[in-house]
């Protein structure tokens, strides 16, 4: 998919104006926030839980190349095939030659943001094959020609009578004046047209929430079935997954299961979580015949040992973004890349490069909301504010800015030069925004004054003040 | 040439260069074979009568429906009663789980029993849960001939039998009961922790039930 | 001359905000730390706490202000600071900016361990339950990012706003959510910043409160810059203001 983080401000801009989204928006701020807090309130162990899942991940990503050869070699005990890509284009290639080699046509997908972050559908595309994405919200925005603005809710920018209109529009083969007003007739809608291509594909492609190192399982975590109606039918079963989705065992997959379900929907477990272990085995009537799974590193071995190793923790809840204002002001498309909110923007620098995403780890007032509700206690701002560093050390700030910082900077670490500057210019300022205590505009200050008044100071700095209290009060005493 | 494993593993094992790897092999391979237990929430942990009750409970907390019987050989009875009860067809899709096999089903007349893997036509299936999950309501199921996976997902309706015995506290304990059966290490194809019916939240974040999967889960507890 | 004693020795760290444009808060939360038992100084070599630049990525000056800082400071028994921001930025920060040079991390620790958020001080260090000042009407308080979540602080300004007879305190709709400042962000992403904001003043609108408080001078600049701009009657103090009975001049922003 094309890259707009660059034009973030933009894109910014255009998202305020939406009317449409900004509708859509404040489903995100009604649906997450409060069923999240209720399921944290009713376990008492949750902040244990996540101590406790983030220590497995730090364990697991200190011994990731162990964990990820004693996955290999279960995997492949149990029938199935693992194959490595190092980049998105390796891991494309490895499904179209899979699809090649097998006569695929068609190919039905379950709700995988890996498989955005590898464009795969315009790839399949463009190369003959047609991707069915089956999950409702993933089905919605492939049918508007649009991505995920939402890591678990991929439709949430969508409202319900663009559904309609879209259903309307694309389901040609079903009558004209069938009623379609209510979320469960277009639900029904989506089921049928769906059921059929489950049955016609001959490859599903999932995602994976967790690779399990024990058993050489993958699981997925979903709450529509279609994940499993993916997995289940065609002949050709390929998971994709990224190789941080390691645990080591079932019981640490436990842990885990335990803090996002709850961080992300407020579910104390999603309905469908499913442990999938190589192909049907000899005697079971349905199951693929055959299980691949593509490893794909695209940038994650990158960023181990370094200061963002901990966002590979991240398990994709989306509990940041719910709680982020940023997100909540302009959804997630604004970020330009696959990954939005806090997550996304620590990740989406790391991943298409500072140069192209930069605007994202500036983009947030540190409020520090994410990391309070992250599961895996990821920092983010932390690691946002080690991006702005990284373009600081390189200059790819704009040049305004630095120099704004640079004269702040030269008084800020001069404090008698910053007391006299500080003397003569808060008194000029008092004195002009003295009538009003405020100002409408200020040279330089447009930032600000474009949506707001600037409070004016007081007369004088506090310094000046308190020095002459004391001068006063010693001058009282001598 | 270097393979795109080796690439990965090789720069991998360069960021973690540093790192003692004697010690981390045995911290690994520990980890592997002991599959130490981490929080277990006192949610779960209880008496076997309260664990039944709060796994029902839980259960019904995310709308599966449930019925309880005194021993298996009522459960003929019971998925009758639900497909009557529900104006359903009087017909059920079962695979080959001879505690259900077993079951008097000549008992129930007129009730057409059909064997294997779903074909997507079915409404109503029947299914043999391994274990249940008080803690959260959890069905687990594993796939087989015994009880086939697209019964577990095509059906509208999703019958379960569960046996009180089965019902463990937490997952952890059906993860030990799932080593034990299938052996260390080892798994079935697809093992199904199913915890209500399929939902999805994907129009304007309203909850609406029967989205790709059963629009209804009923579960029969035995014992 | 001043005079000596055994009461804890008390550094101001007045915060620039408050040093630029509003010193009323300095004053209010001097008044308040010697209600607290604790002798007051205000070292002069103060400037900011240098999150400006920490957190634009400029390590190198951030550390040199830190620096500056810690010197100014590291003499008195504790550091309070009229603001949840800047009390973090010197006690959760500032040894990171130190990482890998012994001598200066241990120097920051030691100043780190010293340093609180005033009304955290007079609560939690103090164990102040009550204020002396008088004052009536109804507020609604803002919890500030950085005093709720690096700090924790929430319950000590509400307990002592109630400790003074005639204050109603009317909770506005998600007081813990960001008002949309975030230093540098606000004229970074002033769209964006905006956006927050207008949904910050609608949730104190709702609240039917006449005065909003709050812990953090940047906070309530951008939220009262608004209200004043929304033409929105309600006016704004830093909750020093009003725990020091020191609100007679002008609110934040002015009066009409």
């Amino acid at each position: 998919m094309q890259i707009t983080s660059p034009s973030f401000k933009q894109n910014a801009r255009h998202a305020l104006d939406d009317v449409q989204l900004q509708k859509a928006l404040g489903n995100v701020r009604a649906g997450f926030i409060d069923k999240r807090q209720k399921a944290v309130d009713a376990l008492p162990e949750f902040d244990a839980l996540r101590d406790s899942a983030r220590d497995i991940k730090n364990h697991t990503l200190e011994n990731l190349d162990l964990y990820l050869e004693a996955y290999e070699q279960k995997v492949t005990a149990s029938g199935g095939q693992v194959h490595w890509a190092e980049t998105a284009a390796d891991a494309r290639s490895i499904v179209l030659d899979l699809c090649r080699t097998r006569g695929a046509r068609t190919v039905t997908k379950g709700k995988s943001m890996i498989t955005e972050e590898i464009a795969l559908n315009d790839f399949l595309d463009a190369s003959g094959i047609v991707p069915v994405e089956t999950d409702l919200g993933e089905y919605i925005i492939q049918l508007r020609g649009e991505h995920p603005s939402h890591i678990i809710a991929p439709a949430v920018h969508v409202n319900q009578d663009q559904v309609e209109a879209d259903f309307r529009r694309v389901h040609t083969h079903l009558p004209v004046d069938r009623d379609l007003t209510e979320p469960e007739t277009l639900l029904d809608e989506a089921r049928k047209v769906l059921r059929a291509k489950y049955f016609e594909a001959d490859i599903g492609i999932t995602g994976a929430n967790f690779l399990v190192a024990e058993t050489g399982s993958s699981i997925i975590v979903t709450n529509e079935g279609n994940g499993d109606l993916t997995q289940i039918l065609p002949r050709i079963h390929v998971v994709i997954a990224s190789i941080e989705k390691i645990v080591p065992t079932l019981n640490d997959a436990a842990q885990i299961l335990r803090v996002l379900a709850r961080s992300a929907t407020g579910q104390d477990m999603s309905v469908y979580t499913t442990l999938s272990t190589g192909p049907r085995r000899p005697g079971d009537p349905d199951g693929p015949d055959e299980y691949h799974v593509i490893l794909l590193d695209n940038g994650r071995s990158a960023m181990l040992g370094t200061e963002f190793q901990e966002m590979l923790r991240c398990i994709r809840c989306g509990a940041c973004m719910n709680h982020c204002p940023v997100y909540h002001s302009i959804g997630g498309h604004a970020y330009g890349w696959v990954y939005p909110g806090p997550m996304g923007a620590v990740l989406t620098p790391a991943l298409i490069g500072v140069e192209k995403g930069g605007h994202l780890p500036n983009a947030s007032t540190f409020c520090g909301r994410c990391e309070s509700v992250c599961p895996m206690k990821i920092p983010l701002p932390k690691m946002m504010r080690h991006w702005r560093e990284k373009e600081f050390e390189r200059g790819l700030n704009p040049a305004t800015q630095r120099w704004g910082l640079g004269i702040w900077a030269f008084f800020a670490r001069r404090p008698q030069l910053y007391a006299l500057a500080t003397s003569i210019v808060i008194p000029v300022l008092g004195a002009l925004g003295k009538e009003k205590g405020r100002f409408s505009s200020l040279p330089f200050a447009g930032g600000w004054t474009k949506h707001r008044e600037l409070p004016a100071p007081e007369t004088r700095t506090f310094r000046q003040q308190w020095a002459q209290r004391e001068a006063l009060k010693q001058g009282g005493t001598a | 040439m270097t393979t795109p494993r080796a690439a990965i593993l090789g720069k991998i094992r360069g960021a973690l260069s540093g790192a003692d790897d004697s010690a981390r092999r045995a911290a690994v391979e520990a980890r592997l074979s002991k599959a130490p237990k981490g929080v277990i929430p006192a949610r779960g942990q209880l008496d076997d009568v309260s664990r039944i009750d709060l796994f029902c409970a839980m259960a019904e907390k995310v709308t599966c429906s449930v019925a309880r019987v005194r021993s298996h050989d009522h459960v003929p009875k019971a998925v009758s009663d639900y497909l009557r009860a529900r104006n359903l067809p009087h017909a059920i899709r079962v695979g080959d789980d001879k505690r259900l096999k077993t079951l008097p089903w000549d008992q129930i007349k007129t009730l057409e029993i059909r064997r294997g893997a779903s074909d997507g036509l079915d409404e109503a299936g029947l299914s043999h849960a391994l274990a249940g999950v008080a803690e959260t309501g959890t069905l687990v199921l594993a796939s087989g001939k015994d009880n086939p996976t697209t019964i577990n997902f095509l059906p509208e309706h999703h019958i379960v039998v569960v046996d009180a015995k089965d019902i463990a506290g937490d997952l952890e304990t059906v993860m030990a009961k799932v080593r034990r059966k299938f052996g260390k290490g080892e798994m079935p194809r697809t093992l199904n922790l199913i915890t209500g019916p399929s939902r999805s939240g994907d129009i304007e974040q309203k909850i609406i039930l029967g989205a790709h999967g059963p629009r209804a889960v009923h579960l029969i507890v035995v014992g | 001359m001043t005079v000596a004693s055994d009461k804890p020795k008390v550094g101001l760290f007045v915060t620039c905000l408050v040093d630029l444009f509003r010193p009323v808060v300095g004053f209010a939360a001097v008044k308040l730390i010697e209600e607290a038992g604790c002798a007051v100084d205000v070292p002069m070599a103060q400037t900011c706490c240098g999150q400006p630049a920490y957190n634009s990525g400029d390590r190198h000056d951030a550390r040199m202000i830190a620096e500056n800082t810690i010197r100014a400071f590291e003499n008195f028994d504790y550091v309070v600071a009229p603001s949840g921001s800047c009390a973090g930025m010197l006690k959760k920060h500032y040894p990171a900016l130190f990482k890998g040079d012994a001598r200066w991390e241990e120097r920051a620790k030691a100043f780190s361990a010293k340093v609180h958020e005033l009304v955290s001080f007079l609560a939690d260090v103090r164990g102040m339950d009550r204020v002396t000042a008088a004052g009536g009407g109804s507020v609604t308080y803002h919890d500030s990012c950085s005093g709720l979540r690096e700090l924790g602080i929430k319950t000590q300004p509400r307990a002592l706003l109630a400790s003074i007879p005639g204050i109603e305190l009317r909770e506005m709709r998600d007081p813990d959510v960001c008002c949309g400042f975030g230093g540098t962000f606000c004229v970074k992403y002033p769209d964006v910043s905006n956006s927050i904001v207008e949904t910050k003043t609608q949730a104190i609108a709702d609240s039917g409160a006449d005065l909003l408080l709050a812990g953090d001078l940047g906070c309530l600049m951008n939220m009262a810059g608004k209200l004043k701009r929304q033409g929105s009657p309600v006016e704004a103090r830093h909750v020093a203001e009003v725990l020091a009975g020191l609100t007679d001049g002008a609110p934040i922003g002015g009066r009409d």
